[in-house]
């Protein structure tokens, strides 16, 4: 088990080290630069833009840039943002919050939600409710987030009154009630598209897994359904699902740009675009290298799990 | 009106807050930053003076505007003195004085600061602090701009910037402390700024307790808070124009459509084989339709130019000759130039296509529209324009800068504060890819423009000034490097109640007077 660990470790040190390298290359490929944001300033002169470019060290040969970031990455210095100076773990970091109360309380919903519609639609196979689910989550998959989002918006904020316009809370307040207020929307709109994805998997794990042997077996031996179906089929329909689970482990901390441009909400996607946009290479360096890490530790952490979960499967 | 009465409460009352599309990230006023940055640093910090909305100076740190009439420039306009005011406070309460002017201005010479610009600055030497009020500094040479540069230098603290190890990345860039109406309370990065009231401001006001300023990125879903009242003032960047009709019904909102200092324009390289002759120039300009493009683009409410300044301006030339909508003409100037349709109905002259390329930002749906109108009404001459538009980060890097355009749609704001020296964009040695220093990407060369220029910035009697700038508005305006089309007009909304908004051409967002803003009850 310490050897595939280690294993492991040393495959994602070497994937580490290519995802920076492409992720530099192709960030400066993309041309403007972080000071392009300034040409058009008022008052800033091309002789204070060019000082400006060498005073930050934009003018190195960019191999000599590279190294300079990847060195002080391996003492743990992952720089500061070339817009508020701020160190781009703090930066990160001050994110973090808001992106995973978002995602969590999304994901929860539709998990809860998902599964619980799957396992029925199985179960009730080409039933109304099975139709109608299906229908449902098409649907839900098509609709364009910034759209829905801001039909919630108008409906529920500008017109019924119910729901805040966007943000996280309001200034000045900040109990948990008026956080929670403010969470409802973007949750939802959120959640929307999960759910859709979750039932479907969920409805096509389980209907293999009812067909299976074993099932018809524990039915023959007079089992309840319940019974049946609670402690032997799903339990076995959740096993991909724990794979799922740990892919969505980016996602968790990725956020979602869209749903966080349209409520204003101050999560990671939005950093994304933002950094990317300014060309603030230390922030999406350091963005890229953690999301990275994300995707492998989820990885790891999915299979480890499943191993667990599953007596069949053995890991070497 | 009731509300006009309404005076501003004897204590700090009530909070504001501002929705900006844009985040602002820049807390230390002397580094590179943008509009959204300006935005905040006027309420935290003062510069020596500013400028009201009238385009008058106002002693702010100092208390009064150094003027060769009252002794505070020398004659030649090389000897300044500057009488600062006594009794002002910092934010954390140690006393302001004349070594934090001189510390300022010290530091944004300092070769390893990253200061937004030099400009101006660099000829600062020599600074002696006669007293705690009062400083006096050498200019190495003559340059009238520099006061109006001085009214957008806002006064950084040497007691606490001064003991940095390095003050590009000093804590105090991201916890200001200045002698602003506002003192700094919090920052949620992403989301929002926290300013509270400065009970100790040496000036009138600050009325409100707290302003804050909440970062809003898609405009769409600003609109909607405006609407629902979470923001109190739309700020940068403002109202879209496709929503003014909709904006001025919404019950208890002001929307204004005020001034702004930009300029739109259709800039060109003059090095490209077509556009350097002026007879082309000049067509294009008698076939721009520009009534179609203000009313049915930007409907109605930015203002028709044929300059570079804003009509606010003192320096503005009102006497220009108005562009007239004349497709016959345009057709007549081009045939007597002896460009003749060619191929395609595009005309040709010594083998030279009468073709070029059209750029601006990518994604500016508004921008586009009036790219196509354009391009249809020259079609109409014989005029091939050709659309080319890439992200904001592409064209406004080396594309522009480097003069590699054919010709962009760009809004500008060339005027330094209340200056109207655009040296920098018009001067023959401010082409960059002829190895100048500037933002002249046109490659326009015109001596008797260098001429006027140098005269405009060394002349320091702004009644002397006048005629210089409005002979160089003249002639650029008929050398035409560039087609002047409009000046923005900015459009914002406050709710209603909220006093003292003011928008001025002089500054770069419309909150540099959240000091004087109040609720009226």
């Amino acid at each position: 088990m310490s050897l595939y660990l280690l294993r492991r470790l040393g495959q994602s040190l070497i994937l580490l080290v290519l995802v920076s390298l492409i992720g530099f290359a192709l960030i400066h490929l993309a041309p403007g630069g972080p000071l392009a944001q300034f040409t058009l300033t008022p008052g800033m002169s091309s002789a204070d833009l060019a000082r400006i470019a060498h005073q930050m060290g934009l003018d190195r040969p960019l191999p000599v840039q590279y190294w300079e970031w990847f060195r002080r990455l391996l003492i743990g210095d992952w720089g500061l943002s070339y817009r508020d100076n701020q160190p781009v773990l703090a930066v990160i970091g001050s994110h973090v919050p808001a992106t995973l109360e978002l995602m969590i309380s999304s994901t929860l919903i539709a998990v809860l939600i998902g599964t619980w519609v799957g396992v029925l639609g199985a179960l009730r196979r080409y039933s109304i409710f099975d139709y109608l689910a299906t229908i449902g989550a098409m649907i839900a998959l098509s609709l364009p987030t910034f759209w829905f989002g801001l039909v919630v918006i108008y409906a529920f904020s500008v017109k019924l009154g119910w729901l805040p316009a966007g943000g996280m809370y309001t200034v000045g307040d900040g109990s948990l009630l008026d956080y929670a207020h403010h969470l409802i929307g973007p949750a939802m709109v959120l959640a929307l598209v999960t759910v859709a994805i979750w039932s479907r998997y969920m409805r096509s794990s389980m209907l293999e897994v009812t067909s299976q042997d074993f099932v018809r077996t524990a039915t023959a031996k007079g089992l309840p359904r319940r019974v049946v179906i609670i402690r032997h089929a799903l339990r076995n329909a959740l096993l991909p699902m724990i794979t799922l689970m740990g892919l969505q482990l980016p996602t968790l901390l990725g956020g979602a740009l869209v749903t966080e441009t349209i409520f204003t909400w101050p999560g990671m996607g939005r950093l994304f675009l933002d950094s990317i946009g300014y060309r603030d290479y230390p922030v999406v360096m350091g963005l890229l290298m953690f999301t990275a890490l994300l995707v492998l530790i989820g990885n790891l952490t999915a299979d480890m799990l499943y191993a667990l979960y599953d007596p069949r499967i053995r890991l070497d | 009106m009731a509300q006009a009465a309404a005076k501003p409460p004897s204590k700090p009352t009530g909070q504001v807050i501002i929705g900006l599309s844009q985040e602002p990230t820049v807390f230390n006023p002397l580094m590179p930053h943008i509009e959204v940055d300006q935005g905040v640093h006027w309420n935290v910090f003062t510069p020596l003076w500013n400028v009201n909305a009238q385009g008058q100076f106002v002693p702010q740190l100092a208390t009064e505007v150094p003027t060769i009439g009252n002794g505070g420039i020398s004659e030649d306009g090389l000897e300044w003195r500057v009488k600062l005011r006594s009794g002002v406070v910092w934010h954390d309460g140690t006393p302001f004085s004349a070594d934090d002017v001189k510390f300022t201005l010290e530091l944004i010479n300092n070769p390893h600061f990253r200061a937004y610009t030099r400009n101006g600055h660099e000829q600062v030497t020599d600074i002696k602090v006669v007293s705690p009020t009062e400083i006096t500094w050498r200019m190495k040479k003559s340059y009238a701009p520099y006061a109006s540069i001085l009214s957008w230098t806002f006064i950084v603290p040497q007691h606490i910037l001064g003991k940095a190890d390095d003050p590009n990345t000093a804590p105090f860039n991201n916890a200001p402390v200045g002698t602003g109406p506002f003192k700094w309370s919090e920052r949620m990065p992403g989301d929002h700024i926290t300013l509270v009231a400065n009970e100790h401001f040496f000036g009138t006001g600050p009325y409100l307790e707290r302003v804050v300023f909440h970062y809003v990125p898609d405009l769409t879903a600003l609109f909607t808070q405006f609407q629902t009242g979470a923001v109190d003032y739309t700020g940068i960047q403002g109202i879209t124009a496709d929503h003014y009709n909709e904006a001025v019904k919404l019950p208890g909102r002001n929307v204004t459509a005020g001034p702004s200092g930009t300029c739109e324009s259709i800039t060109m390289n003059l090095t490209h084989p077509a556009l350097r002759d002026l007879a082309v120039r000049q067509a294009l300009y008698y076939a721009m339709d520009k009534k179609s493009i203000i009313d049915a683009i930007y409907y109605g409410l930015p203002k028709p130019t044929e300059t570079f300044l804003p009509s606010q301006s003192w320096a503005y030339n009102p006497d220009l000759p108005k562009q007239v909508y004349d497709v016959a003409k345009a057709k007549q100037i081009l045939d007597a130039a002896g460009w003749k349709p060619g191929a395609g109905g595009i005309r040709e002259k010594g083998g030279v296509k009468l073709s070029f390329i059209n750029s601006t930002t990518a994604g500016n749906h508004v921008r586009e529209q009036a790219q196509e109108l354009l391009q249809q009404s020259w079609k109409e001459i014989g005029a091939d324009m050709q659309i080319k538009n890439m992200p904001a980060a592409v064209i406004w890097g080396d594309y522009y800068n480097m003069s590699k355009y054919d010709s962009v749609m760009v809004g500008q704001n060339e005027m330094t504060g209340p200056d109207p020296d655009v040296t920098i964009y018009y001067s023959s040695k401010a082409t960059m890819a002829k190895g100048g220093s500037g933002q002249n990407t046109m490659e326009y060369d015109n001596p008797k423009v260098d001429e006027l220029l140098a005269q405009g910035a060394t002349t320091l009697e702004q009644s002397k000034r006048i005629p210089i700038y409005r002979e160089l508005q003249s002639v650029i305006r008929q050398d035409l490097p560039m087609l002047p089309i409009f000046q923005y007009a900015r459009i914002e909304g406050t709710k209603k109640g909220l006093m003292g908004y003011e928008p001025s051409v002089y500054v770069q967002a419309n909150s540099w007077n959240v000091g004087q803003w109040y609720w009226a009850t």
